[in-house]
This record gives C-alpha cells, structure tokens and sequence, in this order.
C-alpha cells in the first residue's frame, strides 16, 4: 500500500464511486474502460475526467465485452488497467475475466452490485457473491474478492487491489453495492493532487516489441497433451498461496459473544451497529466482517466455531456467504441466516429479533 | 509448410516451424505475407500481433515477435488496449470471418470508427474452417456447409456480410482493400496491400484493413488448385477485389 505521511492527510468529503476512482489514479492505473451503468456511473465519470488530467487512456467502450477485453488488452501491454460496472455488466464481462486468469493478466474489475436476476433494478443488492467469489466465468480458477464498508475502506482497498493484481497476475474484484458507491462519508488520506505515483513492477512478461529480448506470447490455450493440467496445477498453487496469505477480515467482540454476526459490506455497517444495541440490551452480541470475500477467512469462524459460538449471517441475498460460513464451521456452531434481496436491506430491529429468537 | 523449404533468405519474423494447417489453406500464405512485409518494413521488435479464434488460433507459434491471444471475436478490443498503452508499436489483428464479422461485429465495427490506428488482417474463407465447416457471415449464396446442406438460402439465413464496403462508410478508417490469393498476381498484391497498411499506421493515419480471399480446401470439398479457381470464379463476384477507400 502506499505509505502516507501527514501532510498527505487531508479529510473530504466524497462519494464511494469518486473515491475508488481517486484511488486507481494514485495506485497508477493509466487504463480504463468501462460502459455506463447504474449505479456505478459516477466512477466512470471521475475516471474520464481524472484519465484526461494524468496523460491516462479512457474509453467509453461499446460494451462491456469489449471494455474488459481492452483492459485485457491494455494488462497484455503492461498497463495499471481497470474496468468498473454493476452487476448485469459484470455478467457480460465473464469471459474476459475468464481469459485473464488463464493468460495470468492482472487488472481490477470493480462491481458496484445491484438488485437481480436480470435487469433487476438499481438497488443496492449482495446477490453476486457466489458469482465472484467462485470464478464466475468459465474455468476452474478464482478471482480476490475485497469487499469494502465505507468510502475510506473502499479508497484503501481500490490501491490494495492493484497490489495484489500485479503481485498475483490474476484479477482483483472490488465487490460494493450501490450504496457504497452512492453514499458520502468524509475520507481521511486523499492527496488532491496526484503525485503520479507509479508501481515500479516489473513485467518482462508483457507484449511491449521484442525489442533487445525473445517475443513474448500471451495465452491461455495449451494445446499438447498434459501442458494445460499443468497450467491448471500452476494456477491452483498460485490460488493456495493467495488462500495463505491474503486473508482479511475485521472481528468486533468475539470474545465473550454468545452470538456472532457475520456480514460484509454494507449490511456490515449495520450490523455494527446492533452489536452496540444488543450488548446494551445485555445480550453479548460480536461481529466477525470478512474483507476478503475469496480467500474467506475460513479459519476465524472455525476457531470460534469451537468455542461453541453460535453464527447469524447476515446478507443483502437469500444465503450466498451463508455457505462459506457453514462450510468453516463444520457442523460445530449453529449457523443462522438472515438477509433481503431485490434491494431490500436488513433493517437493525429485524435483526435484533433474529438474535433474540436465536 | 516450413520456412526453410525454397528459401534461401530466412524470414526472421516467420519460426523455423512446421505449420499444422491443411495442404492448399491460404494461412499458411497469409501468415507468410505479414511476416515478410514486417521484415521489410524493418518493425519485427515494434511489432504486437493479436491472434483470433478459429484455424489460425495458434498464430503465434509460427510468427517470431510479441503476440497475444484474445477471446473469439475480440481481438479489436485489445488492440485498442494495447494500442492506446503501447502508441509508438505496430499493432494488428489477424481475424477470420467468423472471429471478425460475427461474433466480433461490435468490436469491429466500433474500433474501426473510433479510428484506432491499427492494422486488421482480415481472413475471409466463406466457411467455418477449425469447428468443421458451418456457415459463416460471408458463406456465399447457395454455398453448401455442414449447417446449410441445401445451400445457404437468403430467406433463412440472410446475406453475405459485406466488411469493406461496410467499414468504408465509417468516418474512422482511411485505407481499406480486398485481395485474393488465388494467383501469384495476386499474391503479390495481397502482399502490396498489408504493407500498406501497415505504412498507413506507422505514418498515423489511423485504421486500416485488408480482407484476404483465402482457399479452404478442406471445407469447401475442392482441391487446392481448384479452391484457388473457385476463389476467382465465385468469391469475387461477390467479393469484388481492390481498394474499396483510400483516404
């Protein structure tokens, strides 16, 4: 991450989308391309205007297919690059993420989820969890999955992303909702000016002209016998390295808790606050929120598991997370489950009254 | 095809490898092309090539300089990207007809009047080749397939698609033209025809591309003597040959 020294600070106040804009500028990114939609459109906006102020390329590309296959292309050349959208357009952009894995091209794809299946509407929805965190497009391979609660957290973890897609040549999600996009919390650590930070990652890997070196090739077909179960095998110990060390995730109260909350994102701010409510209730009430969605940080709720806690999961979907925190806990803690979908969000009493008839 | 057999000068941007394509396909002449023009032209370390989908997926085991992959009809879209990243390279695209005027129209089309200074090597065979010959975009009318046995019919599937004459009318794209290598005139042409647009981008002047009317013996059921005949006789009349824009 980049270190920031005080005279860097400086409190704003912004929006989630501007923020995660901002942050690609300051991580470097010189690439984007995406395709309008809502509720993600302010950071398109903020990447056209930004792009034209920092020498960047942006490009208002005729899809969402050709947008995630520019930053393939643009990843390909050796580019910081990234593409934004919301859910029905990170459908569409399966494919290409797919091909990113394979040719191992780092980029960041931030969805701004809204309410589905299909059109859906604009609301802000967690609906797409299994899609990113299981891969989602064709393939056996897995994306990182960073799933911010608030507008600082979400401008800390755009940079992050770029790390950890460059360190791992593997695409990096940063999975929101339209509230986190829309909403405007004041933000410590934002530099005005860009002070044209760049990652000085090598990459001999890219297609840049053969110059003084042998040509480079960019594939994720492997024809012969045997050599794409070894590409395969290779990515697979690259996923369990990530697994190792990239885990994330933020544990309030556990200790005593008789009940842990589990949630992300935004119903994670929510659920905050009814850990504070509940326990001035006199019910002990703790809040573990994984910030890796992929790697999950399945070792925490295992440990708590046997200390016998119980789990309330709680999602903006029908039960998506819920699986995750049942497979960590292997049957040793009772796991509980309540969430909204179609854009509605769990309100504090209902999930008080969820705790209270644990 | 090797690229030693009847060569005496070695083609640097062409590897010194047995090509998997069939006897009589126009690839292997295509590939050859590009590779000697690129030689010529003196870009070989300048240059980033985006393989398609289809027959000539394998594109850059046999062109010796940086090459990329890219998903079936996408290869615009990232040579856009790398284009735009990498603006002093040489950027082209090698498409076949069913990577560029079927499942990559968008792509094209919106690349093209974005007026992306690249080069697009388009393959035109009227057939599927690598999935065993279905009907592309440009299977000619009447033309029997493995998905039009009766022959392709208007009514059921629509006409020929048109890329020159279509991509011309678009403000963005300065040289285009259609070549044939059914004969070693016109070959030769073929081969005037990639140099130029590849001149065409190194002088930025913006989008160019060049449809090659390629044989596939294989598919269309001919031999390779008489799939070069029946380019002549049957593709050029709908396909007609020239530069379709020069601007």
């Amino acid at each position: 991450m980049i270190p920031m020294t005080n005279k860097d600070l400086k409190k704003v106040l912004i929006t989630g989308n501007e923020a995660i804009g901002e942050a690609a500028i300051q991580a470097g990114c010189t690439f984007y391309a995406g395709y309008p939609i809502t509720p993600q459109n302010e950071l398109t906006a903020y990447m056209s205007r930004r792009m034209s102020e920092t020498g960047g390329t942006f490009i208002q590309a005729e899809s969402e297919l050709a947008a995630i296959n520019m930053v393939f292309g643009a990843s390909a050349a050796g580019a910081r690059a990234m593409t934004s959208s919301s859910s029905p357009g990170i459908s569409l952009k399966q494919e290409g993420i797919s091909y990113l894995v394979g040719c191992e091209l780092p980029a960041v794809i931030v969805n701004m989820m809204r309410a589905g299946p299909g059109l859906g509407n604009i609301t802000p929805a967690q609906g797409d969890y299994f899609q990113a965190t299981r891969g989602g497009g064709h393939g056996d391979y897995r994306t990182i999955v960073l799933a911010p609660n608030s507008v600082q957290e979400a401008f800390e973890l755009q940079i992050l992303a770029f790390d950890l897609a460059d360190k791992y040549r593997n695409p990096v999600i940063l999975l929101g909702d339209g509230t986190l996009g829309q909403m405007m919390e004041p933000m410590a650590g934002y530099r005005l000016q860009a002070t044209g930070y760049r990652l000085k990652t090598k990459k001999p890997w890219a297609v840049t002209g053969c110059k003084e070196r042998e040509p480079n090739v960019i594939r994720s077909l492997f024809l012969k016998e045997g050599v794409l179960e070894e590409h395969n095998k290779k990515l697979q110990r690259k996923f369990a390295e990530i697994e190792k060390r990239e885990i994330r995730y933020e544990e309030k109260n556990t200790e005593d808790a008789e009940i842990i909350l589990v949630a992300y994102g935004t119903v994670s701010r929510i659920c905050q606050a009814v850990v504070e409510k509940a326990r001035r209730k006199g019910i002990k009430v703790g809040l573990v929120r994984p910030i890796t969605l992929w790697p999950f940080p399945y070792g925490i709720v295992n440990k708590l598991a046997d200390l016998k806690k119980k789990f309330l999961v709680i999602e903006m979907n029908y039960g998506q997370m819920l699986e995750d925190v049942k497979l960590a806990a292997e049957g040793k803690g009772k796991v509980k489950f309540y969430g909204r979908g179609g854009g509605g969000i769990p309100q504090e009493e209902e999930i008080i009254k969820k705790i209270s008839n644990f | 095809m090797s690229n030693k057999k009847n060569n005496k000068q070695k083609i640097k941007s062409l590897r010194d490898v047995r090509m998997h394509y069939c006897p009589g396909c126009g690839h292997t002449i295509a590939h050859r092309l590009i590779c000697e023009v690129i030689d010529e032209l003196g870009i070989r370390e300048k240059v980033i090539g985006v393989a398609p989908v289809g027959c000539a997926v394998i594109a850059y085991d046999y062109w010796n300089f940086d090459v990329t992959e890219a998903a079936h009809g996408r290869p615009p879209a990232v040579a856009t990207g790398i284009k735009r990243v990498e603006r002093d390279k040489i950027v082209f695209t090698y498409q076949g007809d069913g990577d560029l005027a079927s499942i990559g129209t968008a792509e094209i089309i919106h690349c093209a009047n974005r007026g992306e200074n690249i080069s697009v090597f388009f393959i035109n065979n009227a057939i599927y080749g690598m999935t065993g010959g279905q009907m592309a975009p440009t299977t000619l009318i009447g033309q029997k397939t493995a998905t039009t046995l009766t022959g392709r019919d208007i009514k059921r599937d629509g006409y020929p698609l048109k890329v020159c004459e279509l991509l011309a009318l678009l403000p963005g794209t300065r040289y285009i033209e259609r070549v044939a290598l059914s004969s070693a005139e016109n070959i030769r042409q073929a081969k005037r025809a990639m140099k130029k647009a590849f001149q065409t981008q190194i002088e930025n002047k913006g989008f160019s591309l060049v449809e090659i009317l390629s044989p596939c013996p294989t598919n269309w059921r001919l031999s390779p003597a008489e799939a070069m005949k029946w380019i002549d006789e049957k593709m050029t009349s709908y396909f007609p040959l020239g530069v379709v824009k020069d601007d």
